[in-house]
């Protein structure tokens, strides 16, 4: 291993520009001339709209134009779309209803977009926006997720009268039933998975461009995957064609699943740029964030575990009620099926599993993908079933996790999934070591002394991730391929220059792929760029989400500098004077193998573009090479996490007192910023755990639309992490790489949870675990224990 | 109305018709200072901190006119990257910084802490951050890159 | 926002005037309230006279038996004094407990007061420790300043100009803090003045701060955690949101009240 090589805890190079205030965010991008754009937006849950008069809204000062619904069909601009068909369990493809940019006679959750207004200033724009005239008719609405499908409830979209998406399952129902009529024991669990709002610090913002001279749209936004942005605005919502359409994603402040998705605003903004002739901008505020970026979760869930007399399970069942929100976001419908379901076995050997989904509409905001996505939520189910059914038999849960783990690869589960590699033993071992679980019980009777409860969760997790093989997903209902594509430029003089598809927003791909090429090629990590979030520079991509960028977007650049080696191979023969297939290429040198004859990297990149060693006809100049690559399986990360927690039965607030990460991402590149992927992981799946839920009243208007009533995780709610890892090579791709970004959003809720009522003595713990939560359980176990 | 505030070190007069126009955008859009950044508008996250007159504040919440005559530092007039501040150091060493965004607000609210606290406990570092607010969850870097900075190692 | 006259007044009856030319002028005392509320166009007064360059309104000193702060004066100063410290150690604790670093530096004690929010700490403080508020106009006692949710004895055209402390034997505070906005879900301040005892509660009431006389009755029996054991706050009195319910918010004012009657004791 050099410095700066694969497994080197390389410092980051990004940070050079963010700790010195030099990032370059989309807000902070202005463009000469450039109007503001400010979205008005439905005060109410459901609505009509009866009548919209922007007549005298559009004399007040500084208005360029306001824009509705009806310019949005005039100008026959599609509307927003869901890309990944989902069918119902009798074969019926899923109910999506239209979901213009701006709405067209009815808004369906608080913060629908009614009229944009075009101005000098945001101060002008919203003025204008308050002159503007409507009349709602007032529906009433459908906020709950467990009760949006009541018969008698209001109808969101015609084309679904009961508001339900679709009905899907996966799995062999007859299979399973039978297992859980043979079963010993049967653990039955009622869960939610609390609505979240993803929150990442720097707000969405887009500023919409157009050149008439060239016909030129150019889009800036706060994009995950500008590529898939630009194609969507191409292909379904008519914008421009993709070679008219350039979209940017500069430095973006985090995304966690929220800015994959091709929104209203961004639209709007590069539709309107041409309308008014200017550019046009838009940042977001945090209560605009809160109201409309895609939420995450929201899932209702009855699960049961059948277990045999020797405490192995023998299966799995699980009716879960998805709410999708108001309408269907970008990739929304496979949250909840394909990415939820398919993880039901967790880590464990389960021969039926059978999972049925309902997804419905409420009148609240679309919910998509957010860290985890899907996983998380399959997680929390399997884990907390499982450390249900290992107290109810009196068993340790390790040891009860232990005796169920899948113990041989591939391992090939009742839904989808092959499982390829793992040693789920090892990072419980490991877990439990750096956990000092053994000595758990003395240091819960030194918090008893203390007045004080401590208890210990569990969490064994499995994901699937570097979404991908596109045939796979394409299977399964996905409208894209989801490989990734690669670039590599060596200049003359040896530097090299990644053009990648993949996004970095906090990820550091600009020093982990530099790493790999540094590895590779043998060239200083210093003489590395990786480029990436200009449509204009990388030819295509599908961008970062999934924990993908790692097993997809670095095994595209690995072919690429393959075949970069393999044509330097064939300009070192020319240099050094031997037939091709001599030539050997390691740690930046190119030799003619059983000689001494040698010429650097950088030499022989000089001599590619020099070209005077070799012909036109025997070799083309040059040395550039492009690759798409596509995996031939999904990656399964996997691990264990320990929460160790202290209750103040008092108060019921709750303390984690120690964590611990044990977790197999396969061969790491960078282990510190994989680690800081694991913390921040961890972070978000605690603030879920304890303290974060989106809340709607009754009437859909959303309660928790500030920090002032959405409880983010700070510095002084999170404990310091013990991070370990085992490591299993992922053997369906060329760097044996796993995928790190979510595993701890996924693990960390059920560990949580597992601690808590483990603490407390009562299994019923609903998230987030608020201390008036907890102190509840607290109540209830107590007036359990009197009773008996 | 003019106004004139010292940026970095340097005097600077401009012009805003707005005198409750924040400080945030003043720096942002009239001095071209992008550093501070926009997170929440409301003084809740931190992400647009800068240090006032030697004390940390929000200039999402102070108006130009009453921050009319102040010496504001920027994460810009903090250090460069030849030069960093020892809390800028401590950051890329510790790997403090994932998407950038909050990080203008922890570096500025730490170095401020240090200014005045050269050598705070873990627990104070926790304290005097529990205003930033950071959705990749680097707490605990950051913690480990303060500690680091006031020349002590985070246990 | 919507637009507005800003004013920077250089003496309190410059305040004042102001004041009175702009019927629904606002005061500037920092801002952490107002200027959110503006921006989201909660509010729009007309104009705004800001106090920040009355240099005497700011200052802490011990004069007497009392101890002195100006309405000016922000958390961090209060936090950070040394006479305040020395007269009322839990005063500077409760200041250095508002809010973060950044609200602290700007937020000040006048401010806090006149606003009345119904989760803020200063008003338990000022109730518990009997200050006396003066304003340009007379001096009104803690007990008859706060009137409700944001709702205070203050005339227009009056200002908070200083508050007047008298040391307690024994005090303490403890919060409870809300997760997400880090104001008081329930903030018990206790103060022990000889046999005065008093109990103020902020951030449960649904009328804003209060004092709890049954707790103030037992303790005055006993100074003691132990008075309090099975005393139960009207869970009737308490305010219901999505951070808390009645009964838990009364629950979590007497779990409260004991802790800080023992940190009071040094316990």
């Amino acid at each position: 291993m050099t410095s700066t090589g694969i497994g080197a805890a390389v410092r980051r190079k990004e940070d050079h520009r963010f700790i010195t205030g030099k990032g370059r965010y989309t807000d902070d991008i202005n463009r000469p001339g450039q109007a503001h754009a400010y979205f008005l937006r439905s005060p109410h849950a459901h609505a009509k709209i009866k009548s919209l008069d922007v007549q005298g809204a559009k004399t007040k000062p500084g208005v360029l134009a306001i824009l509705t619904g009806d310019d949005i069909a005039t100008d026959k601009v599609g509307g927003l779309i869901c890309g990944w068909m989902i069918h119902s369990k009798d074969g019926s493809p899923m109910k999506a209803g239209p979901h213009p940019a701006l709405a067209q006679g009815k808004v369906r959750y608080v913060g629908d977009h009614v009229a944009v207004v075009i101005a000098e200033t945001v101060g002008e724009a919203k003025d204008a926006a308050e002159a503007i005239k409507i009349e709602y008719e007032v529906l009433p609405a459908e906020v709950e997720t467990a009760s949006a499908q009541r018969q008698g409830a209001a109808v969101i979209h015609d084309v679904a009268p009961d508001n339900t998406v679709y009905r899907w399952h996966l799995g062999d129902k007859a299979k399973t039933d039978a297992a859980f009529a043979a079963a010993k024991h049967v653990t039955k669990i009622d869960l939610t998975n609390n609505r979240l709002a993803p929150n990442p610090m720097e707000p969405r913002a887009a500023i919409g461009e157009y050149d008439s001279g060239d016909g030129v749209f150019t889009l800036y936004t706060t994009s995950q995957n500008p590529h898939v942005a630009r194609l969507v605005l191409s292909a379904f919502i008519g914008i421009a064609p993709e070679h008219k359409l350039r979209v940017v994603a500069p430095d973006v402040g985090g995304g966690f699943g929220s800015k994959i998705f091709i929104y209203a605003e961004e639209t709007v903004c590069v539709w309107a740029a041409k309308k008014v002739g200017r550019p046009v901008k838009w940042t977001s505020d945090r209560t605009e964030a809160f109201l409309s970026d895609a939420h995450g979760r929201d899932h209702v869930t009855h699960a049961e575990l059948a277990t045999d007399e020797n405490g192995k399970i023998t299966a799995l069942r699980a009716r879960t009620i998805a709410n999708l929100g108001g309408y269907l976001s970008t990739f929304s419908s496979s949250v909840p099926t394909y990415l939820y379901a398919p993880l039901l076995s967790g880590q464990y050997d389960i021969a039926n599993i059978y999972c049925e989904v309902d997804g419905v509409y409420t009148n609240t905001t679309p919910v998509d993908a957010y860290r985890g996505a899907g996983r998380p939520e399959a997680t929390f189910v399997v884990e907390r079933l499982v450390e249900a059914a290992a107290r109810e038999l009196g068993q340790d849960p390790a040891k009860f996790r232990r005796k169920n783990y899948i113990k041989s690869f591939p391992h090939q589960t009742p839904v989808i999934m092959t499982y390829d590699a793992g040693d789920y033993a090892a990072s419980l071992a490991k877990a439990m070591e750096i956990a000092d679980y053994a000595n758990i019980g003395k240091r819960k009777r030194e918090s008893a002394k203390n007045g004080k409860l401590r208890g210990i969760g569990i969490s064994s997790y499995i994901e699937a991730c570097g979404i991908a093989p596109s045939q796979a997903v394409g299977s399964l209902g996905a409208g894209v391929g989801l490989w990734e594509s690669a670039e590599v430029r060596v200049n003359p003089v040896g530097t090299v220059e990644v053009l990648t598809g993949s996004h970095s927003h906090g990820q550091g791909h600009e020093t982990t792929f530099a790493q790999l090429v540094s590895e590779r090629l043998g060239v200083p990590f210093e003489n590395v760029a990786i480029i990436h979030g200009d449509t204009d520079k990388v030819q295509f991509g599908m961008g970062t989400y999934g924990s993908r960028s790692g097993a997809v977007g670095m095994s595209a650049i690995y072919k690429a500098l393959d075949k970069v080696i393999e044509k330097g191979k064939k300009v070192a023969a020319y240099v050094l004077e031997a037939s091709a297939g001599d030539i050997e290429f390691k740690d930046g040198k190119f030799t003619v193998k059983g000689t001494d004859k040698a010429a650097d990297f950088g030499a022989i990149a000089l001599q590619a573009y020099i070209a005077h060693k070799f012909s036109g006809q025997e070799l083309e100049p040059g040395l550039k090479e492009g690759a798409f690559y596509d995996p031939t399986n999904f990656t399964f990360p996997a691990g264990v996490h320990i929460c160790e927690v202290e209750v103040d039965p008092g108060t019921g607030s709750t303390r984690i007192e120690r964590w611990t990460a044990v977790d197999d991402f396969g061969v790491v590149i960078n282990p510190m910023i994989v680690e800081g992927q694991v913390h921040g992981g961890i972070a978000q799946g605690v603030g879920q755990a304890l303290l974060e839920g989106v809340r709607y009243n009754a009437d859909g208007q959303l309660v928790t639309a500030s920090y002032m009533d959405y409880a983010m995780p700070r510095a002084d709610d999170l404990p310091s992490f013990h991070v370990g890892m085992t490591v299993t090579p992922c053997p369906s791709n060329p760097l044996g790489v796993k995928g790190c970004g979510e595993a701890g959003a996924i693990a960390a809720p059920a560990a949580v949870i597992n601690a808590i009522t483990d603490a407390v003595g009562h299994e019923h713990v609903a998230m987030p675990a608020t201390a008036e939560t907890v102190w509840k359980a607290c109540q209830r176990a107590s007036q359990k224990l009197a009773a008996e | 109305m003019p106004y004139t505030l010292t940026v970095n070190g340097s005097e600077r007069s401009l012009e805003s018709r707005d005198p409750d126009q924040p400080l945030l955008y003043v720096l942002r859009n009239a001095l071209g200072f992008t550093g501070p950044k926009f997170g929440c508008g409301l003084g809740q996250c931190g992400a647009c901190t800068v240090i006032a007159d030697g004390s940390p504040i929000r200039s999402c919440q102070l108006p130009i006119s009453a921050a009319q005559g102040m010496k504001i530092t920027t994460i810009e007039g903090l250090g460069t990257i030849e030069k960093p501040h020892p809390v800028q150091a401590a950051f890329i060493e510790e790997a403090a910084a994932q998407c950038g965004y909050c990080t203008n607000g922890m570096v500025m609210t730490s170095a401020a802490l240090l200014a005045q606290n050269p050598k705070p406990s873990v627990e104070e570092v926790k304290q005097a951050l529990a205003g930033n607010l950071c959705r990749c969850g680097t707490h605990d870097r950051v913690l480990r890159a303060v500690m680091r900075a006031s020349g002590r190692q985070k246990t | 926002m919507y637009a507005f006259e800003y004013v920077r007044a250089n003496s309190v009856r410059g305040a004042v005037s102001a004041l009175a030319k702009h019927e629904d002028g606002k005061i500037l005392a920092g801002g952490h309230t107002l200027l959110p509320t503006m921006k989201q166009r909660l509010a729009s007064p007309s104009a705004l006279v800001d106090l920040g360059a009355i240099k005497d309104l700011a200052g802490i000193e011990q004069r007497g038996r009392s101890l002195i702060i100006g309405a000016m004066t922000t958390h961090a100063a209060v936090a950070a004094s040394d006479v305040v410290k020395a007269s009322i150690p839990s005063l500077a604790e409760m200041a250095h407990m508002i809010g973060d670093p950044a609200v602290r530096n700007r937020g000040t004690i006048g401010g806090s007061i006149a606003n009345n929010d119904p989760a803020a700490d200063y008003p338990a403080a000022c109730l518990a420790l009997n200050a006396t508020i003066v304003t340009n106009q007379r001096k009104i006692p803690a007990s008859d300043f706060f009137k409700g949710l944001y709702e205070t004895a203050l005339e227009p055209g009056e200002i908070i100009v200083r508050v007047a402390f008298k040391p307690p034997s024994r005090a303490a505070y403890m919060k409870f803090r809300n997760p997400a906005s880090r104001f008081a879900l329930v903030g018990v301040f206790v103060a022990k003045k000889g046999s005065d005892i008093r109990v103020a509660v902020t951030g449960a009431g649904n009328q804003g701060v209060f004092r709890w006389r049954a707790a103030e009755e037992a303790l005055a029996k006993r100074f003691n955690p132990k008075s309090l054991d099975g005393l139960k706050a009207d869970a009737g009195m308490m305010n219901a949101d999505i951070h808390a319910s009645p009964d838990y918010r009364a629950h979590l004012v007497a779990v409260m009240t004991q802790r800080a009657v023992a940190k009071a004791l040094g316990k």
